[in-house]
């Protein structure tokens, strides 16, 4: 069985944002790049079971849609475990455009597990994996926080809203998955680290695909009103202050 | 063309969020002077479909066949694009939930539809068609241009709130002809948690973070949310040390939820927690820490400890409803 995993590069999440001069785009000189958080989690559940099931699980391989500045990115993946890597060489305009330059890569590169993090936590979209899916035409399943494949059957849980559910799919699938499918990334080993450094990494040519969407402009969100302070022993002005000035309980 | 409306339902019925999605997709329409037509997919009643015009949906198109009664993403994004070609539907509007998150993203490919997920507001302007959205996790917005000619957008929840405008229904039933492929999916087994309010239907929100201390101090936040009518919640460093279940987690990684009043105690506000509660309308919080930054986001805040804090809070509610 091969597992793929779609990385997103973004900025690291405790980054302050800053916008340019214009607004039509954010300042990232600076900027620390990370894996995003969900691919990361979805990567390290990945590792993992091929560890636990190295004769189910033949090879992990990622991928990113990003120009040279995302190597790094792919290789901290090498570094935890993934075995080899591809980048399409374009930026990632919008999330069409990335499902569509990932859907074209993966038509020529089958896998049988696709797994995707829900959302960036640059955009926000949460869009990417299943429109691969859909661009793939094969079944996706979101909100995905268990995964795994002993003796060679893939068993799948899925959030929905006040529980969850197991789920049946067929292969090939694309597996959009949340926090709980891993609670800590992994961390890479020296051992990793130095590996990291031969492992294939494949730069792809991207296809020609226009994006349906653009950002227009950017804003940052307006400060917030200075917080009320109430003493610990005074808890009944809390209350007071809560029941009939902000009337919400 | 029309601005069509997907929405879901809860053992047949629909809930708050359902209209808010009409009231917006009422407002859209309002805009581009055409009409809403709300598509229901599952086993609703005609009295349940037909509240739905109250919020402004002129037309009801529900699809009723038990193949659907579990969420499906193929075969859902077949339906919704069937029926969005059939109305000529030049916008749709999907909850930005986890059904939202698993079929719209299939429905945009099916129909070249360019996607804003997360808006806040109505269209800025429909010509060009442009909307705003949350990015960075609250931390900026964009307005984002849509260039395709179909668009579909995902609501942020409780981000515009219901609107009525009664309108006379006209309920159609739709029964679709899919492949058997849309079906690859199947559900095995449903696990409930039974009697909870959903974290993210929940107005009042009571959530803990490490200052709690340890699970076994649980007890008066559970006891406050109960007293509130509201759901429980945590902080990420709580379910990763397995105190909370995973699902109680709100963050940047975990839920993000905007309910009228958030507290949160011996939480001490790193970025990517506040990013999954910022748009509460009223965030209150509890801290040893005059310096945490939860208070840098929040309207009313206390220093101190919540272990005495806490049972005060619940002492002071108690009292005012004579318990």
């Amino acid at each position: 069985m091969k597992i793929l995993i779609c990385l997103s590069n973004v900025p690291d999440t405790t980054t302050k944002i800053r916008l340019t001069p214009d607004a039509k785009g954010v300042d990232m000189s600076g900027v620390q790049w990370i894996i995003n958080p969900w691919d990361e989690l979805a990567l390290s559940r990945a590792i993992d079971l091929k560890e636990k099931n190295p004769s189910i699980i033949e090879k992990i391989s990622v991928m990113t849609v990003g120009g040279i500045a995302a190597d790094p990115t792919i290789r901290k993946a090498f570094a935890m475990g993934a075995d080899d890597g591809f980048r399409i060489n374009a930026e990632p305009l919008d999330a069409y455009f990335v499902a569509a330059q990932l859907a074209e890569a993966i038509k020529s590169r089958p896998y049988d597990i696709i797994l995707c993090g829900i959302e960036s936590s640059d955009t926000n979209g949460c869009t990417v994996g299943a429109m691969l899916a859909e661009f793939l035409d094969v079944p996706s399943v979101s909100s995905v926080s268990f995964l795994d494949v002993e003796g060679g059957k893939v068993g799948i849980k899925r959030e929905v809203d006040g529980g969850y559910q197991n789920v049946n799919t067929t292969l090939p699938f694309v597996a959009v998955v949340q926090k709980g499918i891993a609670i800590e990334p992994k961390i890479a080993t020296m051992r990793g680290i130095m590996a990291a450094r031969t492992k294939p990494l494949q730069v792809i040519e991207p296809a020609a695909i226009e994006p349906l969407t653009e950002v227009v402009n950017y804003e940052l969100p307006q400060a917030k009103t200075a917080c009320k302070m109430v003493d610990a022993a005074n808890i009944e002005q809390l209350v007071d202050m809560l029941h009939n000035e902000a009337r919400v309980i | 063309m029309s601005v069509l409306v997907y929405l879901e339902n809860w053992d047949g019925k629909f809930k708050k969020l359902s209209y808010e999605l009409v009231s917006y997709a009422n407002g859209i329409a309002q805009q581009l002077n055409t009409s809403v037509v709300a598509l229901s997919i599952g086993n609703v009643e005609g009295e349940e479909l037909k509240k739905v015009s109250l919020y402004g949906a002129s037309k009801i198109i529900a699809v009723n066949d038990p193949k659907f009664d579990q969420l499906v993403n193929q075969a859902y994004a077949s339906v919704i694009s069937q029926v969005a070609v059939n109305e000529q539907a030049s916008v749709l509007v999907f909850a930005g939930n986890m059904t939202g998150k698993a079929v719209a993203p299939r429905v945009a490919v099916k129909l070249k539809a360019g996607m804003v997920t997360g808006a806040v507001a109505l269209p800025q302007t429909t010509d060009p068609f442009v909307v705003k959205k949350k990015v960075y996790t609250g931390k900026a917005f964009a307005s984002v241009l849509i260039k395709s000619s179909v668009k579909i957008i995902t609501l942020a929840q409780n981000a515009y709130g219901l609107h009525e405008q009664p309108a006379e229904p006209v309920v159609e039933q739709f029964s679709p002809q899919l492949p058997e492929k849309d079906f690859a999916t199947t559900v095995i087994e449903t696990n409930m948690l039974t009697g909870k309010l959903l974290l993210t239907d929940a107005e009042i929100v009571v959530s803990g973070g490490r200052g709690m201390k340890g699970p076994e101090f649980w007890q008066p936040i559970e006891e406050l949310a109960a007293l509130l009518g509201g759901a429980t919640a945590c902080s990420r460093p709580v379910a990763d040390e397995g105190w909370r279940p995973h699902h109680e987690h709100v963050g940047q990684t975990g839920k993000i939820i905007a309910p009228t009043v958030y507290f949160a105690f011996g939480i001490s506000g790193a970025i990517q927690h506040l990013g999954g509660v910022s748009s509460s309308k009223i965030i209150v919080a509890v801290n040893k820490d005059k310096d945490a930054p939860i208070f840098e986001a929040a309207n009313y805040g206390v220093v101190g400890d919540v272990a005495t804090v806490l049972p005060a809070l619940i002492k002071c509610l108690k009292d005012i409803k004579g318990q």
